[in-house]
């Protein structure tokens, strides 16, 4: 059993089927706003569209899972390459810096995101 | 001519590694890699490997040949020969003890970590504990692991955090006896594999599956793992 307190569930089953669940629910959503953007969109239709609740909560679910699956990503790259293995302490240093600076990221544009979808 | 090209490393002597060219006469014939070596050897006694027995069953001979891990005693140069040119190097990722000779403590402390061997605490039987035909069927494709490290070696995961993903080979033998029916220590077993790193570190990129000698699957072993792991816990 290794130990490790930053990964996004704390045990690698979860991280993995978190990764799949919401991987799923973003080629869901994509696809959703991919069929509303092929024949062409103006701002009223837009604007209807996201008037909509039930498309602010898909929305909302979407972007929840976009900070979830990128997360897990980065944190995966990061503990991989960045390493006191490979690189001595600064390879420590390096991966806590990078990840502070990608879950702040992170928290921002989902703040961000949560403010676009109800703020308008 | 063929040309050999190998690996040199003598820490005794080296600053560092190189290659060591050689032309090699295989008079037409397809040799094994190993043949190629123990001819060389004889040219020039201070070229390092290990080998045993030389017919694919001792895993010692576990070499990277022409960029792909493989026993050198069962690998034809025709194999792995491409433009009348053959690279050797150590298996890729472990310390380089010296030449083709690497350190495998790394590889064998994550084995140790599954506990091979069949754990049962209830009482043993006057002969033996029994186990029926299609139970013994599910351990086909995983005990024939003979250790070589070509599958570990070959795994991007493993290079990274050979300390914390467990492999390949390691995670085949696990679940060797995960799936052996008569094996009690399951939930004791499946316990140590939840973390982000024993188990989770393999994307399922299946270089282990390209580079297994012996034909085995480790990554569909591995997907069994999951399976189990997950209808515990869901």
């Amino acid at each position: 059993m290794v130990r490790a307190v930053t990964s996004f569930g704390r045990s690698g089953l979860s991280d993995w089927l978190v990764q799949r669940v919401s991987g799923v629910i973003l080629l869901a959503y994509f696809l959703f706003i991919g069929c509303n953007l092929i024949g062409g969109v103006d701002y009223i239709a837009w604007k209807a569209l996201f008037a909509q609740t039930w498309v602010r909560v898909f929305s909302l679910m979407a972007l929840l899972s976009l900070a979830a699956h990128a997360w897990i990503g980065i944190w995966a790259v990061l503990t991989d390459y960045l390493t006191e293995r490979l690189m001595g302490t600064k390879g420590n240093v390096l991966r806590v810096a990078l990840q502070l600076l990608v879950i702040v990221t992170i928290f921002v544009y989902v703040v961000w995101g949560v403010q676009i979808l109800w703020g308008y | 001519m063929l040309k050999v090209s190998i690996y040199r490393y003598n820490p005794e002597v080296d600053d560092k590694p190189y290659m060591q060219d050689f032309d090699f006469d295989t008079q037409g014939k397809d040799l094994m890699v190993l043949d190629v070596l123990e001819q060389l050897k004889a040219q020039d006694t201070t070229i390092t490997y290990r080998r045993s027995c030389r017919e694919g069953v001792c895993g010692s001979d576990g070499l990277n040949m022409n960029g792909k891990n493989g026993l050198a005693c069962i690998t034809p140069l025709s194999a792995t020969v491409k433009g009348n040119k053959l690279v050797l190097r150590p298996l890729p990722g472990l310390p380089v003890v010296r030449d083709l000779i690497v350190d495998m403590s790394m590889f064998y402390a994550q084995y140790e970590k599954v506990q091979p061997y069949l754990q049962n605490n209830s009482p043993a039987p006057a002969i033996e504990r029994l186990q029926s035909p299609e139970d013994r069927a599910k351990l086909d494709g995983l005990y024939e692991c003979i250790l070589c490290a070509c599958c570990s070696t070959s795994c991007p995961s493993f290079w990274w955090n050979p300390d914390r993903f467990i492999g390949p080979a390691g995670l085949l033998q696990s679940y060797r006896f995960l799936a052996d029916s008569r094996d009690t220590a399951t939930e004791e077993r499946l316990a140590k594999l939840d973390d982000p790193f024993s188990v989770f570190r393999c994307h399922g990129i299946q270089n282990c599956v390209n580079v297994c000698p012996k034909g085995l699957n480790p990554t569909r072993a591995i997907g069994h793992i999951r399976n189990m792991l997950l209808s515990r816990a869901t």
